[in-house]
């Protein structure tokens, strides 16, 4: 079964290209300097629209997680993490942790990792992986 | 609002809770309208007002014959009738309709003339959670609860001592769906659903429905069953991905609605006699109590366990069994104000003796939305 995908949106768009090319792109605002995610055109902290695109490091640290064990059919049969990381830039985001084990024992909450990229043909999904692996 | 200005005189269940192949959603919603009404003397011409979430309140209105002058269809997820509660409160005391009729109805075992569960694959959480494999609830609420474990120092054993003491409350109440006990080993052992989620951990998915009616204090002691007053309102939304939660290890909305409706009550949670906290999985119990200011961060979990919140104890919480082993047809809220409204009525199958004021504190979506009501018996 295919993996579900996302449809990206005109104010998304950066951020799917920069996976595409193998960047992992945030927002920040001009004036206030936050930075920010998921993409949108304004700051959600101070609502300027003077925002601006920049890669991240891709540096991030393991905030919280389940593994579920009644995987979605295109997520494949073995049971796998859904994650939330803490980028270093600050924002979090959802992913999946890869290349470890999915069990509690290898997931160990604030652990370093590091992004990771995969393409599916039309799109590009960003993953995170231990920074030491 | 002016506290105790509002009261509801009308509130019921549908006549089966469960499995209910024989009906669909609106059907559902039809049937508890109408026990509502028996309830509160009234027809449905009697109704000036309608409020629902899930169904269209355009399509309950019609479906009973109601010809409304206000109308809310309000939908964040299982608060929602809170929200309605609230609205419709505001709505009264402005003039805009006397007698709201507020329902809920869902298939959500039976799946008869319900909708899909799906989100566009273009929006945010579309985007940015569905390609990780996200697909319902267990997989959504769960997300924060590792991080919460570790900040505040609780286990596995705490969220499983949760759904231990509220089947001790289901096995009170005849119309519970699970009702023999369970112990904490029973918790730990059942099947994994999603680490560290185990199913007696998540909630029931049944059929179901429940309304409510409400009109002002003037005209509520014309109605045949007591009023049951409410004294205090509030809600609040944060955000429609759980990823994008602020603090992993508190709702900014339980804390944003639930101040609100304490401070429109002018009470604190010392003042409480029976409490409803949404308990679609065993962690929220948790988070309500430490979020509403029953508990200092940290201490929820020894609450729990030390039996405060189970029969016999000082806060009877979730007297009903809960969504984790009453019922949940999807949108839960309904049944935590039904059960605060039993209470305050004095005719609950698990009834807090004495209690004069009762919370209703329900939760939308995956944290994203809030909504608590607080009831009277008072005049
Ligand atoms: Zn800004």
């Amino acid at each position: 079964m295919d993996r579900t995908l996302p449809q990206p949106t005109p104010e998304t768009q950066h951020f799917w290209d920069g996976c595409a090319a193998g960047e992992l792109r945030l927002q920040r605002c001009v004036d206030c300097r936050e930075a920010y995610f998921p993409p949108r055109p304004l700051c959600p902290k101070c609502g300027s629209r003077a925002v601006e695109v920049f890669p991240a490091s891709g540096k991030a640290s393991l905030y919280s997680y389940v593994i579920n064990h009644r995987p979605r059919p295109d997520m494949g049969t073995a049971p796998h993490s859904i994650a939330v990381v803490a980028l270093e830039e600050g924002p979090r985001m959802m992913t999946n942790i890869v290349d470890c084990p999915q069990t509690p024992e290898a997931l160990q909450l604030d652990m370093p990792l590091k992004v990771t990229f995969q393409n599916f043909g039309a799109i590009t999904l960003p993953f995170f992986k231990p920074a030491e692996a | 609002m002016k506290p105790g200005s509002i009261a509801v005189v009308g509130a019921a269940e549908t006549t089966k809770l469960g499995k209910i192949p024989d009906m669909s959603v609106i059907g559902l919603h039809a049937d508890a309208a109408l026990n509502a009404m028996a309830d509160a003397g009234l027809k449905p011409s009697d109704i000036d007002g309608v409020a629902t979430a899930g169904a269209s309140p355009v399509e309950t209105a019609h479906y009973l014959g109601i010809t409304p002058t206000w109308v809310d269809g309000t939908s964040v997820g299982g608060c929602s009738f809170m929200l309605h509660v609230r609205h419709a409160a505001a709505a009264i005391n402005e003039g805009l309709c006397k007698t709201v009729l507020i329902t809920h109805g869902e298939s959500g075992r039976s799946r008869v003339g319900a909708g899909g569960f799906g989100r566009s694959p273009s929006s945010l959480m579309g985007q940015f959670e569905m390609p990780y494999g996200v697909t319902s609830p267990p997989t959504m609420f769960t997300v924060p609860v590792l991080r919460y474990l570790k900040a505040r120092g609780y286990t596995e054993e705490d969220l499983a001592m949760v759904s231990v003491i509220q089947r001790e409350w289901a096995a009170k109440n005849p119309r519970a769906s699970f009702k023999d006990p369970i112990t904490v080993d029973d918790v730990l052992n059942s099947p994994m659903i999603a680490w560290p989620f185990r199913m007696l951990m998540c909630c029931l998915v049944t059929d179901g429905g429940g309304a409510l009616i409400l009109t002002s204090r003037e005209r509520a002691k014309d109605f045949p069953k007591k009023p049951v007053y409410i004294i205090g309102t509030g809600e609040s939304v944060e955000t429609p991905m759980v990823s994008q939660m602020v603090d992993f290890t508190t709702s900014k909305a339980f804390r944003v609605s639930g101040k609100k409706a304490f401070d429109e009550a002018g009470i604190t949670p010392k003042d409480v006699d029976h409490l409803m906290i949404y308990d679609a999985f065993a962690h929220l119990p948790l988070y309500g109590l430490e979020d509403l200011g029953f508990c200092a961060p940290g201490e929820a979990g020894a609450f729990i366990r030390e039996r405060n919140t189970a029969p016999g104890g000082k806060l009877p919480l979730n007297t009903n069994g809960g969504g984790l082993s009453y019922m949940h047809s999807g949108m839960y809220g309904m049944y935590a104000l039904q059960e605060s409204v039993r209470q305050m009525r004095g005719i609950a199958p698990a009834q807090a003796q004495g209690a004069k004021i009762a919370v209703s504190h329900g939760v939308g979506g995956m944290f994203a939305a809030s909504g608590t009501i607080i009831f009277t018996n008072q005049d």
